[in-house]
Formats: structure tokens, sequence, C-alpha cells
């Protein structure tokens, strides 16, 4: 399954799918440092709204994204986990330690401006 | 509503995610609410994503279950695989042995009310949850 990645000025938005094997997360996961790269973006956001799971090999693909696109300078901010997902990843005993978070889309730009903004 | 068993080959990555959809839509049939779903659906990825990483091969067999008041969900994950030699060891958090997280099973006793494992170095392993209806 492919996951769209749309480009919004200096920012890479990746939208998640409910149904994500571990194949389709690696893809995405070259997928969005290459993009990061060729289109030298300085944020990306990735949405995971529709995700139903978010196992260990899901949080640790997530937490591998966002350090790497930190060391080639950009920022990642995670929107939307869902309540529910949030509550089995903390029971599951998962962290996105070092990874930012925000209540959705609207939200993880503004944090992204922000951002950009101190750096500026 | 559906009594029978259902059963899930366990054979790649593809496999976990059809394991987990068929768990999430059984639990939601069982009536059991959106975040008990997750849950469930949540073990059963862990389980499904064991028997890849350190079997390649195996089964999930979802079915429902009754208790003397309440109904519940059985999810029963096996292999053939080289089994554990240390289970104690295995369930302590931060134990791995496949360069994994190695959350998998302490992490899965917490999100399931009931955990049960056996398992015979070089015969397999089987390990049952149960969940029930609140």
């Amino acid at each position: 399954m492919e996951v769209p990645i749309l480009k919004q000025g200096e920012v890479l938005i990746a939208t998640f799918q409910a149904a994500l094997s571990d194949a389709d997360l690696e893809h995405l996961r070259r997928g969005l440092v290459q993009q990061v790269v060729r289109f030298r973006s300085r944020g990306v956001i990735v949405d995971v709204t529709a995700m139903d799971v978010m196992d260990s090999f899901a949080s640790r693909t997530l937490r591998e994204i966002a350090h790497m696109i930190r060391l080639r300078g950009a920022e990642t901010v995670i929107v939307g986990i869902q309540p529910e997902v949030a509550f089995a990843m903390v029971q599951l005993g998962l962290t996105l330690e070092g990874v930012a978070t925000a209540l959705d889309l609207e939200e993880g730009l503004a944090y992204l401006i922000e951002k950009f903004k101190n750096i500026d | 509503m559906r009594a029978g068993e259902i059963r899930v080959a366990i054979n790649s990555d593809q496999d976990i995610v059809a394991a987990r959809q068929k768990g999430r839509a059984l639990a939601t049939e069982l009536g059991f609410s959106t975040g008990d779903a997750t849950l469930i659906a949540t073990a059963i990825s862990e389980l499904a994503r064991n028997i890849v990483s350190y079997a390649r091969k195996g089964e999930i067999s979802l079915k429902m279950v009754h208790g003397s008041s309440r109904q519940g969900i059985l999810i029963i994950a096996s292999d053939n695989g080289p089994g554990i030699r240390d289970i104690r060891q295995a369930m302590r958090d931060g134990f791995s042995t496949s360069g994994s997280l190695g959350l998998g099973l302490p992490g899965v006793r917490r999100l399931m009310d009931e955990f049960e494992i056996t398992s015979e170095p070089g015969q397999g392993t089987i390990v049952t949850v149960k969940k029930w209806k609140q």
C-alpha cells in the first residue's frame, strides 16, 4: 500500500492508512527520507489519524523516521494518534521519546512554523 | 453471531495485518468497546509479530469464550519454532533475542486479562490470552 506524501512549501505531509504492513512502513521510511533530501524540506508531518493499531514495530519505525530526518536538519511531528491507540501504546510500554507529537494536522503545522521562526 | 473459531495462518508481515483486523472485527462483533478492541488488535499484532520474527510461521486462532457471568475473546498464538528457553527472562520488560524492542510478551500481558505461555525448546511456543468484556 502506497502512503501519499504531499509537499506543502517547506513541509512534507505523509498520511498513514489503517492497514500498513511492516514492508509498507519500511518503504515509507525510505521514501520520506529521500523526499526530505530531494525537496530540501525543513519539516515533516506524519499523520497517523487513520492508524488503528500502533504496535512495537510501527512506533519503532516512526521513531527512526524522526531521528533520520533530524539528522538531515529537519523536524518531524507525529499527529493524530487516537486516544485508544495512545492507551494501548502506554499499556504496551511504547514511547515516542524524542519525537514531537501534536493533536492534528493544523497543530502540527503550527508547531513546525514556530520551530522555523526560532531557527531563522 | 459467529460461534466458531477463526484461524489465521501467519507466514509474513501481511498476515500480521490480517490477523489483527480479524481480531478487531470479532471483538467488535462480540460487543467490546472500541478501546478494548484496539487493545485486543494490538496484542494480536505483537503475538503475530513474534511468530514471524522467531518462528517464521504459525497460527493465530480467535474465538469467543464464556466465563461464569461474562463473555470474552480467546486468542491462541502457536508455532513450531525454536521455542523459548527461559520464559521468565522472556517475560521481563526489555528482553529480546531478535534485536527487536523486546517488549512483546510483558506488554501483551498488560493489554489482556489472562495470559498463559507454554514453550518447549525445539518444539514451539503457545501463547494463550483472554480478554473479558467489561
